[in-house]
C-alpha cells in the first residue's frame, strides 16, 4: 500500500428514502493518511455517506472499496474486518449510560477480546490522558460530564482501538467555539498521531479548515467540488462560494425551491 | 388527497404496515433466540436485567398478589355462603391465585414497570446513536441488548409469579382467619388438599411465556424507535398494549392447552 493509494474508494453511491434520493452516484476517493472533511448543508447526505460506509445503512448502488476491497460484496466475515479498521466519534457522542467512563473507552477492545477486563480500566486511563482528560473522570457515568467532555471521551472511545480509518460526524456541533477549537486540535494530534485516514462531516467552516487535508462539497446526493481547504473560501464554484460564505441567496436555495 | 381518505386504500396500507410489522418481529425474535446458543454471551447484561425484571418487581408484585388474595377470600366467602359453601375458600384462592391470577397480574404489573423501562431504554439508545455506536464497536446490538433480557425474562417472571403465589395464599389467610374465624392449620390443610403440582406448574409455564412476551415487546418496540422524544414515548406506549394484550391472549390460549386437552 503506497502513501497515494486509495484508503477508501466509493463509486457510484446512490441511496433513496421512498422517492427522496439522497445520495445519487457519488463518487469519492480519500488516499491513505489524509483527512478529508465533506461539507454540505443539513440533510444534504452527510451523515448517510458515513453510516453507508459504516454498513448502518445498506446502500441502494455502487462499491465501497478499502483498501481495494468492496465491503458490500465480500463475504460478512471479511466486510466485518474492513469495516473493524474504523473508529467512529459520533455526533452527539453516543456514549453508553449505563457503562461508565472507562468502560466505555474500552468497550471496542473488550468486544473485540483484544484486553482482559482487568488490564482494560488502566489502558482507558491511558487513552483518556491522549485527550486531556484525567484518571478521575474514568469512573463517573457519561452524564455526570460536561458536553465537551463527553466529547473528549467518545473521542477517547474512536481512537482506544488505533483504528486505522476515522469517522467524525458533526464532532464541534454542540460546543462553544473555544471547546471545538480544542476538540478540533485533538482530532488533528490523533489523527496524525495514529497515521489514519480520515473523514470528518461538518458544515463548520472554522472546523473544516482546522481538521482537513482535503475538503468536498456534497450536494444533490453527489460530490460537486473538492480541493484544498486554502481554495475553499474562493472556490470559484457558485455553490461552494454561497455555502462557505452563508449567503441566503444563491444556487443552493434556488435548488430548494424548484 | 382523495387517496388518503379511500377507505379500500387505508385497509390496504393498514394491512401491509401489519404484515411488515409481524415480518419484522419474527426476523427480530430469531436474532435474538439466536443469540441464545452462539457466542458471545454477555453475563453482566442478564444479570442486570434479571435484576430489573426479578428483583424490582418484587414490592410492586408482592402487593398486587396479597391484596388479590385477602380481596378473593373475601368476595369468595361473601359469594359462597349464599350456598353454604364457604369451607371451598382455601381451594378458591389457591387454584385461582396458581392457576390464573397470579401470572396474569404478576405479568400485566411487570408489562407496566418493566417493558416500558425496557422501550424506553432501548428507544432513547436508538434516538442518540448508541445502538450504532455498539455495531460500530464490534458488537450485535440485538445479542447485547435483545437476547439479556429475554432470557432474564423467562426466568424471573416464574420466580416472581412462585412468590406471588405465596403471598397470594398467606393473603387469602389472613382474611380467612381474622375476618371470618377460620383456624389456620384447617385453612392450609384444606389449600394444599386439593392443589396439584399442575396447578403451580401451568402458572409457572405461562408466566415464562409471559416474560418472554414482556421483554420481546419492550425490546422490539424500543429498537424500532424514531423520531427523539415523541418517537420513544410511542414506543414505550405500544410496548405496554401489546404485552398486556398478548399476556391476555395467550392466557387463554394456554389454559386451554393445559386443563381442556
Amino acid at each position: 500500500m503506497t502513501q497515494n493509494s486509495a484508503k477508501i474508494s466509493i463509486q457510484g453511491l446512490s441511496k433513496s428514502f421512498g422517492s427522496k434520493k439522497v445520495l445519487d452516484g457519488l463518487d469519492l476517493e480519500i488516499a491513505t493518511g489524509t483527512s478529508l472533511v465533506v461539507i454540505g448543508g443539513s440533510g444534504t447526505g452527510k451523515s448517510v455517506l458515513l453510516k453507508c460506509i459504516l454498513g448502518l445503512i445498506e446502500p441502494d448502488a455502487g462499491r465501497i472499496l478499502i483498501d481495494g476491497e468492496d465491503v458490500l460484496t465480500a463475504p460478512p466475515e471479511r466486510a466485518r474486518a474492513l469495516r473493524d479498521q474504523i473508529g467512529m466519534l459520533f455526533q452527539n457522542g453516543a456514549l453508553f449510560d449505563s457503562e461508565s467512563v472507562w468502560e466505555n473507552v474500552t468497550f471496542g477492545l473488550l468486544a473485540r477480546k483484544r484486553i482482559s477486563r482487568t488490564d482494560a480500566r488502566a489502558r482507558a486511563i491511558s487513552v483518556l490522558a491522549q485527550v486531556g482528560l484525567t484518571e478521575q473522570v474514568a469512573d463517573l457515568s457519561p452524564a455526570e460530564l460536561s458536553g465537551g467532555m463527553q466529547k473528549r471521551v467518545a473521542l477517547a472511545r474512536a481512537i482506544a482501538a488505533d483504528p486505522a480509518i476515522l469517522f467524525f460526524d458533526e464532532p464541534t456541533t454542540g460546543l462553544d467555539p473555544i471547546m471545538g477549537a480544542v476538540i478540533d486540535g485533538l482530532i488533528v494530534d490523533c489523527v496524525k498521531r495514529l497515521g489514519s485516514t480520515s473523514i470528518a462531516i461538518t458544515h463548520d467552516m472554522a472546523s473544516a479548515a482546522r481538521i482537513g487535508d482535503a475538503i468536498a462539497m456534497l450536494f444533490d446526493g453527489k460530490i460537486i467540488w473538492q480541493g484544498p481547504p486554502t481554495a475553499v473560501m474562493a472556490s470559484g464554484n457558485e455553490f461552494v462560494d454561497q455555502f462557505t460564505h452563508g449567503r441566503r441567496d444563491g444556487p443552493i436555495q434556488m435548488a430548494l425551491r424548484r | 388527497m382523495t387517496r388518503i381518505f379511500d377507505p379500500i386504500a387505508l385497509l390496504g396500507r393498514s394491512t401491509i404496515a401489519f404484515i411488515t410489522v409481524l415480518g419484522e418481529l419474527g426476523l427480530f425474535t430469531a436474532a435474538a433466540l439466536a443469540g441464545l446458543v452462539r457466542p458471545p454471551y454477555y453475563p453482566r447484561n442478564i444479570g442486570r436485567a434479571f435484576a430489573d425484571i426479578g428483583f424490582f418487581s418484587l414490592p410492586v408484585v408482592a402487593m398486587t398478589a396479597v391484596f388479590t388474595g385477602m380481596v378473593l377470600a373475601l368476595q369468595t366467602y361473601t359469594g359462597f355462603a349464599r350456598f353454604d359453601a364457604q369451607s371451598a375458600i382455601a381451594s378458591v384462592v389457591v387454584l385461582s391465585l396458581t392457576r390464573e391470577l397470579g401470572p396474569v397480574l404478576a405479568g400485566l404489573m411487570v408489562a407496566g414497570r418493566v417493558g416500558s423501562a425496557m422501550a424506553a431504554e432501548i428507544g432513547t439508545m436508538r434516538v442518540t446513536d448508541q445502538i450504532d455506536a455498539l455495531t460500530t464497536l464490534a458488537t450485535d446490538p440485538i445479542r447485547y441488548l435483545v437476547t439479556p433480557r429475554l432470557l432474564a425474562g423467562v426466568i424471573a417472571l416464574p420466580l416472581l409469579v412462585l412468590i406471588a403465589d405465596i403471598l397470594g395464599v398467606a393473603g387469602g389467610t389472613l382474611v380467612a382467619t381474622l375476618r371470618f374465624g377460620f383456624n389456620v392449620s384447617d385453612y392450609l390443610r384444606q389449600t394444599l388438599q386439593h392443589l396439584h403440582g399442575m396447578d403451580v406448574a401451568s402458572g409457572l409455564i405461562k408466566s415464562a411465556v409471559f416474560g418472554f412476551v414482556i421483554a420481546l415487546m419492550g425490546c422490539f418496540f424500543g429498537y424500532r424507535s424514531r423520531g427523539g422524544a415523541q418517537g420513544v414515548g410511542a414506543a414505550t406506549t405500544s410496548a405496554v398494549v401489546a404485552a398486556s394484550i398478548l399476556i391476555l391472549g395467550l392466557d387463554y390460549v394456554l389454559t386451554q392447552a393445559f386443563f381442556t386437552i
